[in-house]
């Protein structure tokens, strides 16, 4: 076992729990646990919504990519950026005058019905517990090789602080570990690439020139194709990229963390700034890996790249800190997931569809943080059930989920008049089954030699990537279903129309 | 200006908000109109520019002639979608500097009949 980075992990943990204590004290109601009380500067979430969007697939997994496929990787950081200009023009500014607490507050502000809330709520914890699982497994993996812990181990570990952070700090201390962890893996990443740079002289074209031949690939590297073959699959793949953050329930929470519109607006421009100078660097943290630590030397995914190049380029407490980052990365991610999906059941299941809206402040903050330890709970055992499974895809998943469920609905609550609640759940359920089935139907799930997936056969579905077909699914099912319903509340859209422009609310 | 309009309609419904008014108001109008004129062309932009990138590296092989020394056009693109999306960001800030003057107008043309 490494010592330094077993201290480094422990500082870490530390760290978290300290802030998890000062958090708890001020997480006494539902607002406070749901939203830290709304009172987070445009700075502060601007560092939570990177550290909660930063993800251990974006910084090893991209890294890998990149280090593998050369410019394929790269596909995943512009997607992951330019997904912010549709969070930015279309809804974080509606969705924060808007909503309350969750995804479904926002379209129960329109349509004020239980079906919708429910619906919503199932979208807001599928995409989250998928999501999670693909984070949780990562984890386990990682700590293995960095620590030496079992897999079991490192998952109950990751598993149990995040419950932790949640059950008692609530998104206060959630808030807090993602800035910690953002302002960490901004420095991690900015170290490595320094030091990568400064091998090429901080010359561009000389370090672009020596990737040439410095690959398996040769040439190729650099040149588009390496890793998606099929067009139509690299489109889809940049389609869900670029729509599912914007349906992400766990980004679209942190908008209710600051107080108004103009806040919300600020925090998306600082987010912005953060995660592009951050994708920018995966490029020297990809050619970096390729050409200080090889192909050959790294895992088939390429997730040990960054790791390994900051031991080559800088020696062991390089090497400790970079995982350390990697640790904190994680857990910054899975503890907003386990915040989203609680506040999806506990706040629109339990509070406004079993109990009417009518559940005691007490009573609310009791489910708050049993249903955290529940979807904890069932993360952790998927997690330990999925070892040994690739189960890299369900991040894209989760994003084909969210882009095609839950973003057409969004911009109809927003946009669309004639919208109405038939619509609604028809365009959340259509898009949420047709990603699920073509993805169960799809290369990730079925492939003719055993081991290469989870089951052996034919994919009957040929894109890994269902977006390109559920997208447009999702956005046609709620304009059929909308047209089907006779329904229509101009009224209503009048005060949606206001509200979502200039975040007055009703007076009580 | 409007809020006469607005005014007269909102004395009419006292106990809530009457959102119909509001949005017949020549402010709220202009905001809505101001919105659009910059959202709508600026979304269709950067969609446009964004799909560009790997629609051509797809189906075209154009993007992999080289631009500078070992660094092709499709490294260029897909740096350049980098800054178009800071450019964005900021032009979009601007902007909404001048929709939040509106926002607050409205708020204030409607505060007087809230209550």
């Amino acid at each position: 076992m490494n010592v330094t980075a077993f201290l480094l992990f422990l500082a870490i943990v530390l760290v978290t729990l300290v802030i998890t204590y000062y958090a708890s004290k001020k997480t006494n109601t539902t607002s406070e646990f749901y939203t830290a009380g709304g009172g987070l500067t445009g700075w502060q979430n601007g560092l939570a919504i990177a550290g909660d969007y930063m993800s251990a697939a974006s910084f090893l997994g991209i890294a890998g990519m990149i280090a593998l496929t050369g410019f394929d990787g790269f596909f995943y950081s512009v997607g992951f950026l330019v997904a912010y200009l549709v969070v930015l023009y279309l809804v974080a500014e509606p969705l924060r005058n808007l909503g309350k607490y969750t995804m479904a507050d926002m379209i129960a502000a329109r349509f004020d019905s239980k079906q919708i809330r429910s619906v919503a709520a199932l979208n807001t914890i599928a995409i989250s517990i998928f999501y999670m699982i693909a984070q949780l497994v990562g984890a386990g993996a990682l700590i293995k090789l960095l620590l030496g812990l079992e897999y079991t181990t490192s998952v109950l570990i990751v598993g149990a602080l995040m419950t932790v952070y949640v059950v008692f700090g609530g998104m206060t201390a959630t808030s807090w570990v993602q800035i910690v962890k953002a302002v960490l893996l901004m420095l991690g990443t900015f170290v490595i690439s320094i030091l990568v740079f400064a091998k090429f002289d901080f010359s561009l074209l000389k370090m672009f020139e020596h990737l040439q031949t410095a690959t398996p690939l040769g040439e190729q590297f650099l040149n588009p194709g390496n890793k998606f073959k099929i067009g139509l699959d690299t489109i889809s793949l940049n389609l869900a990229l670029v729509l599912g953050t914007a349906g992400l329930p766990h980004i679209l929470i942190r908008f209710f963390t600051v107080k108004d519109a103009a806040t919300a607006r600020k925090s998306v421009v600082y987010a912005t700034w953060i995660i592009g100078i951050f994708y920018v660097m995966t490029v020297f943290l990809g050619f970096g890996a390729a050409a200080f630590v090889g192909a050959a030397n790294m895992d088939p995914a390429g997730n040990m790249g960054a790791p390994l190049l900051a031991q080559s380029i800088g020696g062991n407490f390089l090497f400790a800190f970079v995982s350390a980052v990697a640790f904190a990365t994680i857990l910054a991610v899975v503890a907003g997931l386990v915040l989203t999906a609680a506040s999806a059941f506990a706040h629109d299941f339990y509070g406004h569809v079993l109990r009417h809206g009518k559940a005691t402040e007490r009573d609310q903050m009791k489910m708050a943080k049993w249903a955290s330890v529940g979807v904890s709970v069932i993360s952790i055992l998927l997690a330990l059930f999925a070892q040994n499974l690739n189960v890299a895809f369900l991040v894209s998943l989760a994003f084909a989920v969210a882009a095609s469920a839950n973003l057409p609905v969004i911009l109809f609550t927003i946009f669309w008049r004639r919208f109405n609640t038939t619509g609604a759940i028809w365009g959340m359920l259509v898009g949420l089954f047709s990603s699920l089935i073509l993805v169960a139907m799809s290369p990730n799930v079925w492939n003719p030699v055993a081991g290469k997936a989870i089951l052996v056969g034919e994919a009957l579905f040929p894109l890994p990537n269902p977006g390109i077909v559920s997208i447009p699914l999702g956005f046609l099912a709620a304009w059929i279903g909308t047209l089907l319903s006779s329904s229509r509340n101009d009224a209503k859209y009048d005060e949606i129309l206001v509200k979502a422009n200039t975040g007055m609310r009703d007076s009580a | 200006m409007g809020n006469t309009v607005s005014a007269q309609k909102n004395v009419a419904s006292r106990q809530s908000t009457d959102y119909a008014a509001i949005i017949q108001s020549e402010s709220f109008q202009e905001l809505l109109r101001r919105k659009k004129a910059f959202i709508l062309p600026s979304s269709i932009f950067f969609f446009v520019f964004y799909f560009s990138l790997p629609i051509l590296t797809s189906y075209f092989t154009v993007l992999n002639t080289k631009a500078v020394g070992a660094i092709s056009w499709a490294w260029v693109f897909a740096f350049a979608q980098f800054i178009m999306t800071w450019g964005l960001c900021i032009l979009y800030t601007r902007r909404a500097k001048k929709f939040d003057v509106l926002v607050e107008k409205i708020k204030q043309e409607a505060g007087g009949t809230r209550k």
